[in-house]
C-alpha cells in the first residue's frame, strides 16, 4: 500500500468513524427511555422544560418579559431576567426548524433528546482540540473517550434536558476555537471564540471558567516571554467583543464590569495593550533609549493603576466574590455560612473513588498525557496544561464540576494513548513507507553490514525482508560513506533519532494487546456506570422484587397528577425546594420556593412551617395563602431520600433565620442521636414534618408492629394526631403525601379544640351504633 | 527627564520616516478613537454612569474599535507579514469589518 492511497482510505475512514462515535455517544445515552419512557428527568430539567414550552408557545418576546407569578409565591420570579436561555432557546429554534419542514415533533422529545445530540457534537469537537495539539488519529480518540466517558454521560443522558448538557459541548468548542485563534493569530477565529463564548455565557453559569482560563493562558504566555502579535490579536478580540456580549445576556448584565470573578480577564486585556504598545516603540528607536522610555512608562502606569484601584474598591464598584465562589477556594466556607450551598449533593467534595469511577483508565493517562503536552510545551500545550491544572483543582472540590475536568482528562488520555500506539506500530509504518529506497541503500552498501542486521534480526525467530533491509538502512546510513545511501535513509533516520523504534514483534504485541484490553475494559466499564447509576429518571423509580421481575415505582408522578386534577388552579402548594420545579411543571400548581434557591429566607420560613409545632407552624401556612403541604416519605418502602432525612437541612436553615423558633440541638436526643421511634425528642414529635411523614403510619402494620424501613426504627403504637391539616392523599407506596391545610373554625374555636370535639363526636356515634 | 524628552523626540522622528502611510492613517484613525474614549469616560467621572448600558455600549464601543484597528494595523504592517503567513491584508480587513459588524450590532442592541 503507497501512502496515497492509505490517505485516501484515511479520508474516507475518519469522517466515518467520527460518524460511528456521534452514533455510539448517543445510543449509550439512551437507557433511560429503553427502559423508562420518553420522559424529563430529576428536578432542574422540569424548570427548563417549563419554560421550553412557554417560549414555545408564547414566542420568544413573551419569554423574555415572562414574569411567573405561579412559582415564589407570594413574590413571584422575573423568569427572563434570571435563567441562562441558552437551552431553552436552542430546543425551540430545533422545534421550530423541524415544524418548518414539516415533522412534527412533539417538543418534549426534542428536550429529551436534546442533551445525546449534542454530545455527538461534544465528540467532534474534542476531534478539532486534540487534532490541534497532536494528529488527527489522537482526535479520533479523544472523540471516543468523550463519547462514552461517564463523567460527562452522568449529565447528558436521555431527558437530562439541563444546561450542562449542551454548555459542555460549548465550553470544549470554544476553547478549540480558542486554540486555532492563537496559533493562526486570525482576528475571524477571535470573534468566533467570542460568539460562542457568548453562546456559553447564555447556556451556563459555568462560563466563568472560560472567563478565567483564557485570560490565564494569555497571562502565562507572556510570562513565559511568549508574546507575539497572533496573540495580541486573538485575545484582544476575543476579549472586547465577547465581554460586550456577555453582557446582552440580562441574568449576567453588567457584571462583566463590577464582579472579580471577571476582573482577571479585563485586568490581562490592558496588560496586553500596555506590553503591545511597548513592542511597537521598541520597533522604533535604540534600545538604551527604549529603557528610559520603559522607565518612565511603568512608573506612570502603576501610579495611575494603584490610584484608580484604590478609588474603585474604595468606593465599591468591584463587588467582591459571591458565596458559591469563596466555597470554591475554602470547602469549609459554605457549611458554615451558607447551609443552603452545602445542602446540594452536587456541592459537596469529590470522593476519590469517583475519579476512577467516572473517567476509569483515562485517569491514568491523564498525567502521561500533561506531561507530554509538557515535552512539546507550544502556546496551546500550554492552555491544556493549565486547563488540566485547574479543572482537577475544582473537581476535587465540587463533585459537579467533575464535569469540566472530563473534557481536557479524554483530551490528554488520547494524546498519552496515541503516542503510545505510534511508539508502539511506527516501525512497521516505516517499512512500508521506505521499504524502496531502504533496499536500494542496502543493496549499494557493504555486504557485511547487511549480515550483521540479518544476524541480528534472527534473534527475534520470525524476520522480514523488509525489517532487515530496514534496518540494513539505519546502519548504512550511520555507517557508510556513500552519499546517496544517506540521503535515501535520512528520513527515516532522522525520526529514529527521537524514538527508539521497538522491532520486536513480541514486546509490541505485548503493549498493543494490552492497550487493546484496557480500550474493552473502559468501553464496559462506561456502558456498566451509565446503565446501573446515570440512567436512572429519578420521577420513575424500578426496584427488583425477589423473584428477578421488575416493579415500577410511579409515585411521584401518581400524585402531581393528583394535584394537578384535583385542586383548584390557583392552588397553593408548600414543599421542601427540592420538588418546586416538578410541582411547577407537572402539577401545574403555585409553589412557594423552588430549586432556583434565590431567597433564602423564603425557603427558611417553609423550613420553619415544617419543623415547629402546629400552632406555629399554622400562622406560616395561613400567612402564606397554602392550601395544600406535600411531603415525600419512604418509610413504607424504603426510599432513603426522603423528607425526614432531609429533615436536618430544613432546620438548620431555618435556625440560620428565626433562631429563636427553632433549634437544631433539641431535635436530638440527649445522646446526641437523630431517632424518630419511641427516643424521638418531644420537639420533634411535635414537628409538623414528623406528624405529616407518620401519620396513620402505625395503622398499616396491626398494633407496635410498625417499622421504618430507611431508618430501621420501631414506630410506637400509638401514631402522631393531627388537628390543622387533614390528609387530602397518600400515594400507592406511601411515597409522597398531601395534606390540605383546613380552613379556620367556623365556630371561632381553636382547630386542635374543635379536632377533639369532632373526634369525640364520631366516637360517640360509632359507640351507639354498634349498641 | 532629559533622556526621555530626547528619546521621545527620536522615537517621534523614527515613526514619522519609517511608518507606511497606510500605517499612519489606521494610527490617526485608532488616535481619534482614543480621544472618544478618554472624552467619555470623563463625563462619566464628572456626571456619572446614570444609563450603565449606554455608557458601556459607548465606551466598549470605543475599546473595541480600537483593538480591531490595532489588530489590522498589526497585520497589515509588512514587517509581521512573517507572522501572519495566511493572513493576507485583503484577509484582514475582511476580518476587520466582520468583527466590527458584530460588536456593533451588539453596541446598538445594548443603548437600550
Amino acid at each position: 500500500m503507497s501512502t496515497e492511497s492509505s490517505s485516501t482510505v484515511a479520508r474516507v475512514l475518519k469522517p466515518t468513524i467520527l460518524i460511528l462515535i456521534a452514533i455510539v455517544a448517543i445510543s449509550s445515552r439512551l437507557f433511560s427511555i429503553i427502559r423508562f419512557e420518553s420522559v424529563i428527568h430529576e428536578f432542574d430539567p422540569w424548570f427548563n422544560y417549563r419554560t421550553t414550552q412557554h417560549l414555545v408557545k408564547n414566542g420568544f418576546y413573551d419569554f423574555w418579559n415572562w414574569f411567573d407569578e405561579k412559582s415564589w409565591y407570594p413574590l413571584g420570579r422575573v423568569v427572563g431576567g434570571t435563567v441562562y436561555p441558552g437551552i431553552m432557546v436552542t430546543s425551540a429554534l430545533i422545534h421550530n426548524v423541524l415544524h418548518f419542514f414539516n415533522f412534527p415533533v412533539d417538543i418534549r422529545n426534542v428536550c429529551v433528546f436534546l442533551a445525546p445530540m449534542f454530545s455527538g457534537l461534544t465528540a467532534f469537537s474534542a476531534y478539532l482540540l486534540t487534532k490541534e495539539l497532536k494528529d488527527s488519529s489522537a482526535g479520533l480518540l479523544a472523540a471516543a473517550f468523550l463519547g462514552v466517558a461517564p463523567g460527562y454521560i452522568s449529565r447528558s443522558v436521555a431527558g437530562s434536558y439541563d444546561n450542562e448538557g449542551i454548555a459542555i459541548f460549548l465550553l470544549v468548542f470554544t476553547f478549540y476555537l480558542w486554540i486555532k485563534a492563537v496559533k493562526t493569530g486570525s482576528a475571524f477565529f477571535g470573534l468566533l471564540t467570542a460568539l460562542f463564548y457568548f453562546y456559553m455565557v447564555s447556556a451556563w453559569g459555568g462560563y466563568v471558567f472560560i472567563t478565567n482560563l483564557v485570560p490565564l493562558h494569555a497571562f502565562t504566555l507572556l510570562l513565559m516571554g511568549r508574546y507575539s502579535n497572533r496573540l495580541y490579536v486573538s485575545y484582544s478580540t476575543f476579549c472586547a467583543v465577547g465581554t460586550l456580549l456577555s453582557m446582552q445576556i440580562p441574568f449576567v448584565g453588567f457584571q462583566p464590569t463590577r464582579t472579580s470573578e471577571h476582573m482577571a480577564a479585563l485586568g490581562v486585556f490592558g496588560l496586553l495593550q500596555l506590553y503591545a504598545f511597548a513592542e511597537l516603540v521598541r520597533g522604533y528607536i535604540p534600545p538604551k533609549q527604549f529603557r528610559t522610555l520603559l522607565r518612565g512608562g511603568v512608573v506612570a502606569v502603576a501610579v495611575i493603576a494603584s490610584f484608580g484601584l484604590t478609588i474603585l474598591s474604595f468606593s465599591g464598584v468591584i463587588a467582591p466574590f459571591t458565596g458559591r465562589f469563596y466555597s470554591l477556594y475554602d470547602t469549609g466556607y459554605a457549611k458554615i455560612h451558607i447551609p443552603i450551598i452545602a445542602s446540594v449533593s452536587e456541592h459537596q467534595p469529590t470522593a476519590w473513588t469517583s475519579f476512577f469511577f467516572d473517567l476509569q483508565m483515562l485517569i491514568f493517562l491523564f498525567p502521561a498525557g500533561v506531561y507530554l503536552c509538557f515535552k512539546e510545551l507550544k502556546d496551546e500545550h500550554v492552555f491544556i496544561i493549565l486547563y488540566s491544572v485547574f479543572a482537577s483543582y475544582f473537581a476535587g472540590v465540587m463533585v459537579r464540576l467533575m464535569l469540566t475536568l472530563t473534557p481536557v482528562v479524554c483530551v490528554s488520555a488520547a494524546i498519552a494513548y496515541s503516542t503510545l500506539l505510534d511508539t508502539y506500530l511506527e516501525t512497521s509504518e516505516h517499512v512500508l513507507a521506505s521499504t524502496k529506497p531502504a533496499i536500494a541503500a542496502a543493496a549499494t552498501s557493504a555486504p557485511t553490514v547487511i549480515e550483521a542486521t540479518t544476524s541480528d534480526s534472527k534473534a527475534t525467530g520470525k524476520k522480514t525482508a523488509a525489517k532487515a533491509a530496514a534496518a540494513a538502512a539505519a546502519a548504512a546510513a550511520a555507517k557508510s560513506t556513500d552519499a546517496e545511501a544517506k540521503a535515501h535513509a535520512k528520513s527515516a533516520a532522522s525520526s529514529e533519532k527521537k524514538r527508539f523504534p521497538i522491532f520486536n514483534l513480541d514486546s509490541r504485541l505485548l503493549v498493543i494487546l494490552q492497550l487493546t484490553w484496557f480500550l474493552f475494559m473502559f468501553a464496559w466499564h462506561c456502558t456498566y456506570v451509565t446503565s446501573g447509576s446515570y440512567s436512572s429518571p429519578s420521577i420513575v423509580l424500578a426496584s427488583r422484587q425477589q423473584d428477578g421481575s421488575q416493579m415500577i415505582i410511579d409515585d411521584f408522578r401518581e400524585a402531581y397528577y393528583w394535584l394537578r386534577k384535583n385542586t383548584k388552579e390557583d392552588a397553593k402548594v408548600m414543599s421542601w425546594w427540592d420538588y418546586g420545579y416538578q410541582m411547577a411543571g407537572m402539577a401545574n400548581v403555585t409553589t412557594l420556593v423552588d430549586n432556583n434557591t434565590w431567597n433564602n429566607t423564603h425557603i427558611a420560613t417553609v423550613g420553619k412551617a415544617m419543623s415547629t409545632s402546629e400552632e406555629v407552624s399554622y400562622k406560616v401556612l395561613r400567612h402564606h395563602d397554602v392550601d395544600y403541604v406535600l411531603i415525600l416519605f419512604g418509610g413504607v418502602i424504603g426510599y432513603s431520600g426522603d423528607d425526614i432525612n432531609k429533615f436536618l437541612w430544613m432546620i438548620r436553615i431555618a435556625e440560620g433565620v428565626y433562631p429563636n423558633d427553632v433549634k437544631e440541638t433539641n431535635f436530638f436526643t440527649p445522646r446526641g442521636e437523630y431517632k424518630v421511634d419511641h427516643d424521638a425528642t418531644k420537639t420533634m414529635r411535635e414537628s409538623l414534618m414528623y406528624k405529616m411523614s407518620y401519620y396513620r403510619f402505625a395503622e398499616l402494620y396491626g398494633s407496635g408492629n410498625a417499622v421504618d424501613h430507611v431508618r430501621n426504627a420501631r414506630m410506637p403504637a400509638e401514631g402522631p394526631t393531627l388537628s390543622v391539616l387533614e390528609e387530602a392523599y397518600t400515594t400507592e407506596n406511601w411515597l409522597v403525601r398531601i395534606y390540605k391545610v383546613k380552613d379556620l373554625d367556623i365556630l371561632g374555636r381553636d382547630l386542635k379544640d374543635s379536632t377533639a370535639f369532632d373526634k369525640g363526636r364520631v366516637r360517640k356515634v360509632s359507640s351507639l351504633k354498634k349498641k | 527627564m532629559n533622556d526621555i524628552k530626547t528619546a521621545a523626540s527620536s522615537l517621534l522622528t523614527a515613526y514619522i520616516k519609517d511608518t507606511p502611510k497606510s500605517l499612519k492613517l489606521i494610527d490617526s484613525y485608532m488616535v481619534y478613537v482614543l480621544l472618544t474614549g478618554i472624552i467619555q469616560f470623563v463625563y462619566v467621572v464628572i456626571a456619572g454612569t446614570f444609563p450603565n448600558n449606554a455608557f458601556l455600549a459607548g465606551f466598549i464601543s470605543t475599546v473595541a474599535s480600537f483593538v480591531l484597528a490595532a489588530n489590522l494595523r498589526i497585520q497589515t504592517n509588512p514587517k509581521n507579514a512573517s507572522q501572519f503567513p495566511t493572513t493576507s491584508p485583503e484577509r484582514a480587513f475582511a476580518d476587520f469589518l466582520a468583527c466590527n459588524v458584530v460588536v456593533h450590532f451588539a453596541v446598538a442592541n445594548f443603548l437600550g
